[in-house]
């Protein structure tokens, strides 16, 4: 709970959230199933079954005994779990087993390279945003980190727990995508294999891990110079709330202040993330003037397939994805300016 | 399947409990241990009356699987305070009438006992987005955020 | 001008009233160590699960207990066959329908079933092993659909009350409420400037942070003690009683420390279950809700439309008022449509007016009372009404108020005159405040309102003793929800003359004092303080008989000052209140006094508050700038706590306005059951409340009390939705002020 993302978080709860909807958990393959279908594939899981009489519980300490123990069918894997027990507590299924993956080394720990961060896929957003370098280096990907549920959650909260979680509001994973960031998934065969982060959730409470895999790692390439992001949020409250709109973007400059690369993605208003690579084009070549900024609001806008619900309308998110796309641009353009061509 | 024995170190006591794989470490703190002064307002991480400080860092108990704690140092309410020696912060809670029901009021002297041994000299919106994770429905926060900024004074002043 | 700011100062003439003395219960309270419902456990104890409906509105049909009974652990199941057949009042009659439905399901979340097993997870499972059918018919959500003609009715014989003539078949509309004076054609007729619209409010929660919870323990021989969180442990005896079909008397209630009530824990839910429960198990249960089951089957406060019609004159003054006032009584007759109707215009003198309030049963959960019930959204309308009247007119929005306040001798649009209030007092206070100056930025704006509120009397006893070391014990029957007991304490000590810390304030069990009604209708200091000041000015009257006869001297030559008897003349040494302890064994033994009574002289509440927001005009999102309340205390007999009330309930009402509501669905279940959708304020979206405690004595309080738990969270609504209107030029007449609705607005403007 370093000064500087407490600062982060305020700025980007001046437009308006955090724990990710109360989607199935953490990576792993029940998860996957436990989504939109919470009953399908599963063992029987009667409802007069008692809960947690017969459940198991473990906590490995490498990735090799995690990998063993998945091999068990209905067995899953959590984090934080900050998501998995109000699921349990709102009546979905249970499975047999439970791994916790928060012993295994790799998985809490962030290290930086030359070429790029890894960040384990369960280390606490609070202890990722405690590190001065990297939301110095990645400030809306802090920002986003931090947005994820109060003080207490954030000791827990991951961004393996939030992407897997696959809920389409999740505040860290338009902010990762913007990033190019990537997971490094360990296979059910020992091995392991990298999927870019907008390929894993696949609709909500879905994700693309087959059976026995989970998320190992979240690897960021560092930033080029004159290179940076921003996360913006509305939410009704200041805190406490899920994102009825989350926006990243990221921006590179060249020395003459023009945008030479944008990424931009939205969070809450599709079943998962969406790229809007209109709005990057317009935004691109331009020295985010008013013009391209309104051309990359309205891009935003059009790209959004939002639902109704409550939390949010059609009409609000359609609207405010245009809003906080502008402003996340002119906040990513001027953190890119204020690197003036350092490298990170 | 029988139950899990978990050990670890609360207020200070080791102790042995016997929990469920899924049970909460809420619900055995309150029960096998009997340390009622966590509260449940919600069960969910939604309210921050079951806050508690594991391994120094501020938590819901309500969301942590009771085999979680296998090994921890666990302080609740009941290990703030040194016999009938209060907190800075419980003693400005109590002159600062920062609490009216009572039952929001262990989960955000746990929180602000957090804050305040991360930042001694919290401004008054850094208290509050501090505390946003612990409702009270009472008091409308203003006592509370008084009650934590005088604290941190008196807090400040005694290791001047 | 902020008195939390304020060093103590004691009111004038007093040594303890007015002081701010760390509360009696506060060591335990920030130590853990003080035991709340959910905290006791017994030897033995078994854990209690309630089997809710799934359905909106169903036929029972059938329930098949058979599996659940067998399963591992279940010591007892309970259903509508272990529960009297409802019989008495209507009223008695919803009670016990509430509790345990009988033929029907009214809502989502209605109790059907229990079960008692000797773990939580048991007691669970067999509940949801429990087999009901049941048949589906068409439900009912809102006052409009309710009222429509061809609504399906919840009730087969529900007349309405209150229409002349009487109705010939039954309908959702249990009753009409009718306040009417003057007339109202010619008002509207001489007005120069006439508002209206129509409003709606959505239903809210408490949110109180403490679920429901009770402990039973039946012995064999049928006694039982209950241990619950409650706003009234004999009110939870009564009614408990009601629905298991016994004798109150039967039932000992202990009341644990409450966590919240604000209304919503002066009726039952869990308590006759529990008891049942342990009857037939013949084991103690315990029950706690979960917070979804607070939600979604405790009281929420009624959703509502009012159409409203106000006129003025160009120089302000309000000549007449029409208002049509629909409230959601949820499942069960019973909305506070009545103090509604009472409250609305309350603040003013109006000499046109008509107020009819309709108490309309939907399928939600049955309607419980939440600070100052009903008030609050009747006051939404007049008051957004008198905002727009005076922009029409061009006038200060305290001025326009100010020119129609009620004061001493006015005639309530209610009925009864008002005895000295303090009413102008606030609106002063308020135009005479810093903030009020404030100049504002764009999309800034500022609003405005005022609100009224009763005062309960009912029925409190209180008794008084003292030990033997001249130290005092006072036990009165009013849980402490908010610091009560230091107002009992500093009452005493001022009635002694001995250092408050000297009193040891108690809440005692239903067999240790006499019956106190419920701590609710802001009540409590005034009227069980009340009692305690009675009790205390009995045994005060006893230690200077017992004087008097130590000096052989006329009792009038004894006065008691300072903690002490002291003969006028001075012609004796003093004696002090450790001194007659000691001797009592001479003088007639131990020193203990009683005092009961009905409650008189009850005040009115009055407040008015100003809020500042701005808005952002992209995303419709509000930011609290600043807010000042100004209420009248009469005389606060601990600041600190009063100032607590105050701006708790302004802190509530600005969650009303602002983001609360319930929201079901199309089959009527509720979608938002869980403090994660259902946004109370946090603390970072509240500023500091700036609060001034007004004191115009009430003239029927020894210390002239006036209730101050309730009004606070009347006027909150309206000030926001005014200042909404004057930050983006857009009139909102739908609560909650979501982010959502705001944008819609601001987007729509030329619609």
């Amino acid at each position: 709970m370093g000064t500087l993302s407490r600062l982060a978080r305020r700025l980007a709860d001046l437009v308006g959230a955090h724990r990710a909807a109360l989607q199935p958990a953490v990576c792993g393959p029940g998860i996957a199933k436990l989504g939109a279908t919470p009953l399908d594939g599963l063992p029987s899981v009667g409802l007069a079954r008692l809960r947690g009489t017969h459940l198991k519980y473990f906590a490995p300490s490498t990735v090799e005994e995690a990998v063993g123990l998945l091999a068990q069918p209905n067995t899953k894997v959590f984090a934080g779990a900050t998501d998995v027990i109000p699921q349990i507590r709102a009546g979905r299924p249970e499975p047999d087993a439970l791994v916790d993956l928060k012993k295994i080394d790799r998985l809490i720990a962030v290290q930086c390279t030359d070429a790029k961060w890894i960040i384990g896929a369960a280390t606490p957003t609070a202890r990722l945003t405690a590190n001065a370098e990297f939301s110095a280096e990645f400030p809306g990907l802090a920002e986003a980190a931090g947005l994820i549920g109060s003080d207490q959650v954030q000791s827990r909260s991951s961004l393996g727990g939030n992407l897997c979680n696959a809920s389409p509001a999740a505040d860290s994973v338009p902010a990762m995508i913007v990033n190019g960031a990537r997971v490094v998934i360990a296979t059910a065969n020992g091995g392991t294999r990298s999927v870019a982060v907008q390929d894993v959730p696949t609709g909500p409470g879905r994700t693309s891990l087959a059976p026995g895999e989970f998320v190992v790692e979240i690897e960021v390439d560092r930033a080029p110079a004159r290179t940076a992001d921003a996360y913006l949020r509305m939410i009704p409250r200041t805190e406490m709330d899920i994102a009825v709109v989350g926006v990243g973007v990221r921006v590179t400059l060249d020395e003459s202040g023009k945008v030479t690369d944008a990424l931009v993605a939205l969070g809450a208003v599709a079943p998962t993330v969406v790229r809007v690579p209109a709005a990057e084009a317009a935004l691109i070549g331009s020295t985010l003037d008013d013009a391209a900024l309104a051309v990359a609001a309205a891009a935003a806008s059009a790209a959004c397939n939002p639902i109704d619900d409550k939390r949010g309308t059609i009409a609000y998110r359609t609207h405010v994805a245009g809003v906080l796309t502008r402003r996340a641009a002119v906040i990513a353009g001027q953190r890119a300016a204020e690197k003036n061509g350092a490298s990170r | 399947m029988s139950r899990i024995q978990v050990s670890c170190t609360v207020n200070g006591d080791p102790v042995d409990f016997l929990c469920d794989a899924d049970g909460s470490l809420l619900n055995s703190l309150r029960d096998e241990l009997g340390l009622t002064g966590v509260k449940e307002g919600c069960g969910t991480g939604d309210c921050g009356a079951c806050s508690i400080l594991l391994d120094g860092e501020l938590n819901c108990s309500c969301l942590i699987f009771a085999p979680e704690a296998e090994g921890t140092t666990i302080t609740t309410v009941e290990g703030l305070a040194n016999g009938d020696h209060l907190t800075p912060l419980q003693q400005c809670f109590l002159e600062g009438a920062a609490l009216q029901c009572g039952i929001c009021t262990p989960g955000v002297l746990v929180a602000a006992t957090s804050l305040l041994n991360h930042n001694p000299n919290p401004t008054e919106t850094e208290i509050r987005y501090a505390l946003a994770g612990n409702l009270c429905r009472c008091t409308g926060y203003d006592k509370i955020v008084r009650a934590v900024r005088e604290a941190a004074a008196q807090i400040r002043e005694t290791s001047a | 001008m902020t008195i939390a700011e304020d060093p103590a100062t004691t009111a004038p003439g007093y040594k303890w009233v007015g002081t701010r003395m760390i509360r009696p219960d506060g060591f335990e309270k920030v130590t853990g160590r003080a035991r709340f419902g959910a905290d006791l456990k017994l030897n033995g104890m078994l854990y209690g699960h309630v089997l809710r409906s799934p359905h909106a509105h169903a036929n029972i049909v059938s329930i098949d207990t058979s599996e659940a009974e067998k399963m591992a652990g279940v010591r007892a199941v309970i259903t509508r066959a272990d529960f009297p057949a409802p019989s008495g009042p209507a009223g008695d009659q919803d009670l016990q329908r509430n509790a345990m439905a009988r033929e029907k399901v009214l809502y989502e979340g209605h109790v059907v079933a229990a079960v008692a097993a000797q773990t939580r997870g048991q007691a669970k499972a067999a509940a949801e092993a429990i087999k009901v059918v049941y048949e589906v018919l068409p439900h009912v959500m809102t006052v409009d659909e309710a009222m429509a003609p061809s609504a399906a009715l919840l009730h087969p014989n529900l007349m309405t009350k209150g229409i002349d003539p009487a109705p010939t078949g039954p309908s959702n509309v249990a009753s009409r409420a009718l306040y009417q004076g003057g007339d109202l054609d010619l008002g509207f007729a001489e007005s120069d400037v006439v508002v209206e619209g129509t409003f709606t409010t959505k239903p809210v929660h408490h949110g109180y942070i403490e679920p429901h919870a009770a402990v039973a323990d039946t012995t064999p021989n049928g006694r039982t003690t209950l241990w619950c969180s409650s706003q009234g442990h004999f009110t939870m005896r009564a009614m408990s009683a009601k629905v298991l079909g016994w004798e109150p008397s039967r039932l000992k209630v202990i009341p644990a420390e409450i966590g919240g009530g604000f209304g919503g824990k002066t009726t039952i839910y869990l308590e006759p279950l529990a008891v049942r429960l342990s009857q037939k198990a013949g084991r103690p249960v315990k029950m706690v809700m979960s917070r979804d089951e607070v939600f979604r089957a405790t009281g929420p406060a009624s959703g509502t439309k009012i159409v409203a019609k106000m006129g003025f004159k160009n120089d302000g003054t309000m000549v007449a008022a029409e208002l049509w006032m629909a409230y959601e009584a949820g499942a069960f007759a019973g909305s506070p449509a009545g103090a509604g109707s009472m409250t609305a215009l309350a603040p003013y003198t109006v000499a046109n007016f008509l107020i009819e309030g309709f108490d309309v049963v939907v399928n939600k959960p049955k309607v419980a009372a939440y600070r100052a019930p009903g008030a609050p959204m009747s006051s939404f309308a007049v008051e957004s009404l008198i905002d727009e009247a005076a922009t029409k007119i061009g006038m200060d929005p305290i001025e326009i108020r100010l020119k129609n306040a009620v004061t001493e001798g006015c005639q309530a649009t209610y009925g009864p005159k008002f005895p000295r209030i303090g009413f102008v007092e606030t609106l002063e206070a308020i135009k005479n405040h810093p903030n009020y100056q404030i100049p504002l930025g764009p999309n800034q704006g500022r609003g405005v309102a005022s609100g009224f509120w009763f005062n309960a009397g009912l029925n409190s006893s209180a008794t008084v003793h003292v030990n033997e070391d001249g130290n005092v014990i006072v036990v009165t029957g009013s849980p402490d929800i908010g610091g009560s007991r230091a107002s009992m304490a500093l009452m005493a000590a001022e009635e002694f003359g001995i250092d408050a810390a000297r009193i040891q304030p108690v809440v005692g069990d239903t067999e240790s004092v006499g019956y106190n009604d419920q701590t609710g209708g802001s009540r409590t200091t005034l009227a069980t303080g009340a009692a305690v000041i009675e009790a205390c000015r009995k045994i005060l009257a006893d230690l200077r008989g017992r004087a008097a006869k130590q000096w052989d001297v006329p009792l009038d030559k004894v006065e008691w000052v300072d903690g002490q008897a002291q003969h006028v003349d001075g012609t004796q040494p003093p004696l002090s209140l450790e001194d007659l302890a000691k001797g009592w064994n001479r003088t007639g033994g131990p020193l203990t006094a009683s005092a009961a009574l009905n409650a008189r002289g009850v005040g009115s509440a009055f407040s008015t508050q100003v809020v500042d927001l701005e808005i952002d005009p992209d995303t419709g999102h509000v930011t609290v700038l600043r807010y000042l309340t100004a209420q009248d205390a009469g005389r606060a007999i601990h600041p600190s706590y009063v100032e607590g009330q105050l701006q708790g309930g302004v802190v509530q009402g600005l969650g009303w306005a602002l983001n609360e509501e319930y929201i079901f669905d199309r089959n009527g279940k509720m979608e938002n059951a869980s403090f994660l959708d259902y946004r109370i304020p946090v603390a970072s979206d509240m500023p500091m409340i700036d609060t001034i405690v007004v004191e115009v004595p009430n003239p029927g309080h020894p210390y002239g009390v006036r209730g101050v738990g309730e009004v606070g969270i009347v006027p909150p609504l309206a000030a926001v939705a005014n200042a909404v209107e004057h930050a983006v030029g857009r009139r909102l007449r739908d609560l909650p002020l979501s982010p959502v609705r705001i944008l819609d607005a601001i987007l729509n403007k030329d619609c």
